[in-house]
């Protein structure tokens, strides 16, 4: 399976503490209020493993509301934490195509749709 | 942990003998499956009830010479995703005819017990006191049946087959019939 | 069209009320998400990347034109206006809500509909062939059969909790397009030398990180013993089946440690102390079943009429699809007619509610309301009289499921893939998409002929790659997605593994080396008439990775 909750954590870079809403399953960001947050911009980015740990233990506990956290790599940009990888670029902004019923494709970078170039 | 049985709440009644403890004289027990086989013959001789502890990885074809001797057959679900016990329980019940008290152990979630009741259990040690209390309210969650079990409830099948239909019983003699 | 009665309808009721609770339970946090996640999978509720998806069971394939009308009401109600057809003959929606699923799941009971078993350690849909029931080629419908499994494995109280997860097929026809051999278990109509129809047993199939081809542990079973026979197998795989390891607990491990003669020697053992008990299958009990599958009251007719060969004389692109979207009727008159759901630059198996209602309306005016779901992702409507064929198509062509490409090369079988599934390593939709756009040539793809390819986007290989002509498995390389290609596999009555053709491509140049591939079979084919599949066999695997490996 791909997203374990880790337990050795080892950080290689700025990452966040993501998980699913458990009522329907939307991707969630874990802010650094101790909440939640459907908005990656407003997640709480840490960089050592310490923290991160701190987070996902802080996380794991809000498990009536949540499901599955885990920690993610993310990019620093202008605009604030972008996603870190493709999975996680795939989980913030949907498939990486426009969905049958939407004529406008939801918000990829040319990058991500090389496959199709 | 809470021990039920006919849909209730009960005290149990049986002793668990932890391997390499003595046998204690005149209780009910739940003996371990190798030291009950070890011990067979002494163990016979009891004056009280005597069961047996199960483990879910061993045939129950071996434990079939004594179960004339068993008042009890405790089997065991080690996780509740690990449902060899039901395939032993329907043995013990079907194949080999056990009348005594065939209880579940380990991890059973409410939601397995309708499956359990169905392939022979009757006595269930529930981990969740809240399941305890819903055991009468989950074993009537259904009241339709496809697939026989000895527990003697009707099927959808044998229900239908039941009600009259003599046109397309009696002159159907095979599914060639039947076609358009 | 199978017809439920109250005893079907009472159990699908009763299993939503059951989904309500546990729901409730779950959301009120009285219920773990380790102890509800195996209840809701048994109804077919995962959680994925973006969402839940709710896989719902169609058995055997088969779907009324009121079902599919409630499949778009769910899509447009619950979630984003989109179903997806899957390799198993069920369908997918991947947006909906868990607060809303138990609302979801009364409508689907309402016509019958449910996700049981769609998922988790139980015995799964069981599966045939989508022409089943007006193929010629068949002995007898064998979605009968797959009915009286059916209940028998639902909500079974011994099998809920096996190893892992189970499936079987059932076929009736000399060519088989049901894929029986990569099933655990298939059960396959034949008749023997005194001409009476049973079933020859096959175990042990499967894909994924180890696959296998099923083998035959039984010739011949008379179909009295059918159901006793399946639930020796259950029993002895519910007991033996590895549970020590996630990736060996699929019976065809166990098939393949024991040895099939082993294996078959377990079952049989097993299978003589209950054959003579209640499982038997006597006539009536048969003739039960059977008497609810309801055929159409087909018409005499006759032929090629005259209206048709008019309409093919006349009109070249409804001709073109006629050649190849229709398929013969074991009823003069009638035909088989296949709805691709493969347009170029779409999502293979993919349909939008109004499609769903659209097809709906025309199967009840064209199909005796009846629709067929394949395992290759495409919709059938199985009972059309011929003169209805131009009429028919033009109504296809208007809601764009008349791509005239099925069984050719821009007719691809993909998994979801990494845009929605949290099992994969990467996307298989898009590499299906620019397939069809680098081959949207109609003429080419009619003259590569018959050519499958399968895109799976994880060794889980949900895509059936691994019985591909052309089988692509998505791989990570250091984040990066690659694809492993291989050759000459097939699902069918010869069916094969592919083999392995080189080391896995950057995704960049994947759909250039499916054109590598193709150049190289139409230079080494003997002639036109030689399928991809055929020219594989006669020249071997060399001859391609040559020229793939030279143009690159």
């Amino acid at each position: 399976m791909t997203s374990p909750l880790q337990k050795k954590l080892k950080i290689a870079g700025p990452v966040v503490v993501t998980a699913n809403r458990l009522a329907d399953g939307a991707v969630i960001y874990r802010t650094a209020g101790e909440q939640w947050t459907t908005d990656l911009a407003a997640a709480a980015v840490v960089t050592t493993s310490e923290a991160a740990k701190a987070l996902l233990t802080g996380a794991a506990a809000d498990l009536v509301r949540i499901v599955d956290p885990y920690v993610a790599p993310v990019e620093l940009a202008d605009g604030g934490p972008r996603p870190g990888n493709l999975r996680e670029r795939i989980r913030a902004a949907g498939p990486t195509f426009p969905l049958p019923t939407q004529p406008e494709a939801n918000g990829f970078a040319a990058r991500d749709l090389h496959v199709c170039a | 942990m809470r021990l039920v049985k006919a849909g209730r709440i009960v005290e149990d009644r049986f002793v668990r003998v932890e391997d390499g403890a003595p046998v204690p004289d005149g209780l009910p027990v739940i003996v371990p499956a190798a030291r009950f086989i070890a011990d067979a013959e002494e163990l016979a001789r009891r004056d009280a009830p005597t069961g047996i502890l199960w483990p879910n990885n061993r045939k129950v074809a071996e434990l079939a010479p004594h179960l004339d001797r068993l008042a009890l057959v405790a089997l065991v679900f080690p996780t509740f995703k690990d449902g060899r016990a039901f395939s032993q329980a329907r043995l013990i019940r079907e194949r080999y005819g056990f009348r005594g008290e065939l209880r579940a152990t380990g991890q059973v979630l409410r939601d397995q017990f309708l499956f359990l009741l169905r392939a022979g259990f009757d006595a269930f040690e529930v981990t969740k006191d809240a399941d305890a209390g819903a055991f009468a309210q989950a074993a009537q969650r259904y009241s339709v049946f496809y697939q026989p079990t000895g527990d003697g409830r009707a099927t959808a099948l044998r229900s239908r087959l039941a009600r009259v239909r003599p046109a397309a019983r009696q002159t159907a003699e095979s599914v060639d019939d039947l076609r358009g | 069209m199978y017809v439920h009665d109250e005893f079907d309808r009472t159990l699908i009721a009763e299993r939503v009320e059951e989904f309500r609770d546990q729901v409730g339970r779950r959301l009120s946090g009285e219920l773990t998400e380790d102890e509800f996640k195996p209840l809701r999978l048994q109804n077919g509720v995962y959680l994925q990347l973006h969402a839940y998806m709710l896989r719902i069971s169609i058995p055997y394939g088969t779907l009324s034109s009121a079902q599919l009308r409630m499949l778009a009401h769910v899509a447009r109600r619950y979630d984003r206006g989109y179903g997806h057809f899957t390799t198993r003959q069920n369908l997918q929606f991947n947006w909906i809500k868990l607060a809303e699923l138990p609302d979801a799941m009364a409508d689907l009971a309402r016509v019958g509909m449910h996700g049981m078993q769609t998922s988790g350690n139980n015995v799964r849909n069981v599966t045939t062939d989508q022409w089943a029931g007006v193929a010629p080629d068949e002995i007898e419908d064998p979605r009968i059969w797959a009915e009286v499994i059916r209940q028998h494995v639902t909500l079974h109280p011994e099998f809920s909790f096996m190893p892992r997860k189970f499936k079987i097929a059932v076929g009736a026809a000399g060519h088989d397009r049901a894929a029986l051999r990569i099933h655990d278990l298939a059960l396959q109509l034949h008749r023997n030398g005194a001409g009476e129809s049973g079933f020859e047993v096959m175990v042990g199939g499967g894909l994924g990180r180890t696959p296998f081809l099923a083998k035959t542990i039984k010739p011949f079973l008379p179909k009295r013993d059918a159901l006793s026979y399946v639930e020796a197998v259950l029993r002895v795989y519910n007991q033996y089946g590895r549970r020590d390891n996630i990736y060996k607990a699929r019976i065809k491990i166990l098939v393949h440690e024991l040895g099939a003669e082993a294996f078959a020697r377990e079952v049989e053992q097993e299978w003589q102390a209950i054959k003579d008990g209640a499982l038997a299958l006597d006539p009536a009990t048969i003739a039960e079943i059977a008497a609810r599958f309801r055929y159409p009251a087909y018409e005499r007719l006759a032929d090629e009429p005259i209206e048709l060969k008019k309409a093919r004389a006349a009109d070249r692109p409804f001709d073109t699809w006629h050649g190849n979207s229709v398929a013969r009727h074991r009823m003069p008159g009638y035909a088989i007619v296949t709805l691709s759901l493969k347009p170029e630059g779409g999502a293979p198996g993919d349909a939008t509610a109004a499609q769903m209602d659209a097809i709906a309306d025309l199967a009840d005016r064209y199909s005796a309301g009846e629709i067929r779901v394949g395992h290759e992702q495409n919709l059938v409507l199985p009972h059309v009289r011929q003169h209805d064929l131009h009429d028919l198509w033009r109504a296809l062509d208007a809601i764009g499921v008349a791509t005239p490409n099925v069984g050719l090369v821009s007719d691809i079988i993909a998994c979801p893939g990494l845009d929605y599934c949290s099992l994969a390593n990467a996307r298989a939709i898009p590499v299906a998409q620019e397939l069809t756009r680098r081959f949207r040539d109609l003429g080419l793809a009619r003259s590569l002929g018959r050519l499958h390819i399968n895109i799976s986007g994880c060794i889980n290989a949900c895509g059936h790659h691994h019985v591909g002509h052309i089988g692509i498995l998505g791989v990570e390389k250091n984040g990066e997605e690659y694809y492993q290609l291989s050759i000459g596999g097939r699902a069918d009555e010869n069916a094969e593994l592919g083999a392995l053709l080189g080391p896995a491509v950057p995704s960049g140049e994947v759909v250039d080396v499916v054109e590598d591939i193709v150049a190289a079979y139409v230079e080494l084919r003997e002639r036109p008439g030689e399928i991809f599949l055929d020219t594989v066999k006669r020249v071997g695997i060399e001859p391609f990775k040559e020229r793939v490996h030279a143009a690159r």
